[in-house]
C-alpha cells in the first residue's frame, strides 16, 4: 500500500505531500502521523502542501483532524506552502481551516514551531524561579 | 444562448483510486481551453467534492466530461450520474452545514459556489444527476 513518508527532525515531524492524495492515502497519513507523534514524543508537526494542487472538504477535514489530534498529544501542527489558488478555493468552499496554524514556507513554519515550543519552556523556567 | 458540446468523454468511477485519474482528465480539458489556474483549481475541487458524494452515497457511477462553448465562451461541463438512493429534500441538501453522513456538509453548497452553473436532479430510489459548468473566464 502507498504511504506518505514522515521524517523526524529533532523534536519535529516533517511531512511533504508530493503526490495527489486519494482518500485512503490521506486517512493512512492521519493515523501514521498521530502514531508517530505518540511514539517519538514529537512537539511539532510540519506539513508541507506546496505540491498539492487540490484541497477539497475531505482533505481539509483531515488536516484539521491531524492538528486537533496532535494537539491532544501535546504537539503543534503547522501547514506550510499552500498555493494561492488553493487558498482562494478553500475560502469559497467555506473551509477556512480554523484552528490550524499556517506559514508561507517551510522556513517560516519551522520558525513558528520553534517559537511555540521555546515559549513553553520559558514559561516553565519562570514558574520554577517563582517557586 | 445554446451550449454546444465540442468533445465528450465518459468515465466510470467505482473506487477511491479512480478519483485521481478523473481529476487529471478534468485538468487536461481545462488546460486545453486555457482556463486560468484559479478557475482550474475551483473546477477540480468542485469535481472532487461531487465525485466523493457519488462514491459515498451512490456507490459510484458515471461522469461525462465535455468541452462546451456558448457564444465566444469555452468551458468544461461535467455530468455526474449515479444510481444511488437519491436525495429526498434537495433544498435541505443545498444548505451549508447539512449532512446525512459524517462530513462537514459543505459539499453541495460549497461546490455550487465554485462553479459557473450548477444543476441537481434527483429521484428517490432511482439516483442523482449533478451537472456543473465552469467557463474558462467565469
Amino acid at each position: 500500500m502507498d504511504r506518505i513518508p514522515i521524517l523526524r527532525m529533532g523534536p519535529f515531524l516533517l511531512v511533504t505531500i508530493q503526490v495527489d492524495l486519494y482518500d485512503r492515502l490521506a486517512l493512512t497519513l492521519e493515523s501514521d502521523l498521530v502514531q508517530m507523534v505518540n511514539k517519538t514524543g514529537a512537539r511539532g508537526v510540519l506539513i508541507d502542501i506546496s505540491a498539492v494542487e487540490i484541497v477539497d472538504s475531505f482533505m481539509g477535514r483531515i488536516i484539521g483532524n491531524i492538528a486537533s489530534m496532535s494537539k491532544i498529544l501535546d504537539a503543534e501542527t503547522v501547514v506550510v506552502g499552500m498555493q494561492p489558488a488553493v487558498a482562494i478555493t478553500l475560502i469559497e468552499l467555506g473551509l477556512p481551516l480554523k484552528g490550524v496554524y499556517t506559514a508561507l514556507n517551510v522556513e517560516r513554519g519551522m520558525q513558528l514551531l520553534r517559537s511555540m515550543i521555546d515559549l513553553d519552556e520559558d514559561q516553565d523556567e519562570d514558574e520554577e524561579t517563582d517557586e | 444562448m445554446m451550449v454546444i458540446s465540442l468533445s465528450k468523454d465518459v468515465m466510470r468511477i467505482i473506487k477511491d483510486q479512480d478519483v485521481v485519474p478523473f481529476r487529471n482528465r478534468v485538468k487536461e480539458k481545462a488546460t486545453k481551453i486555457k482556463m486560468g489556474l484559479v478557475n482550474q483549481t475551483k473546477l477540480i475541487t468542485a469535481a472532487s467534492e461531487l465525485v466523493r458524494n457519488m462514491l459515498k452515497y451512490g456507490n459510484g457511477g458515471e461522469i461525462v466530461i465535455e468541452v462546451v462553448s456558448r457564444g465566444r465562451e469555452n468551458g468544461v461541463r461535467l455530468t455526474f450520474k449515479d444510481k444511488g438512493p437519491g436525495i429526498a429534500d434537495i433544498s435541505l441538501a443545498m444548505k451549508d452545514g447539512y449532512s446525512t453522513g459524517k462530513s462537514l456538509g459543505l459539499g453541495l453548497p460549497g461546490t455550487k459556489r465554485l462553479v459557473s452553473e450548477f444543476d441537481l436532479k434527483s429521484e428517490v430510489g432511482k439516483g442523482t444527476t449533478v451537472m456543473i459548468i465552469k467557463w474558462a473566464n467565469g
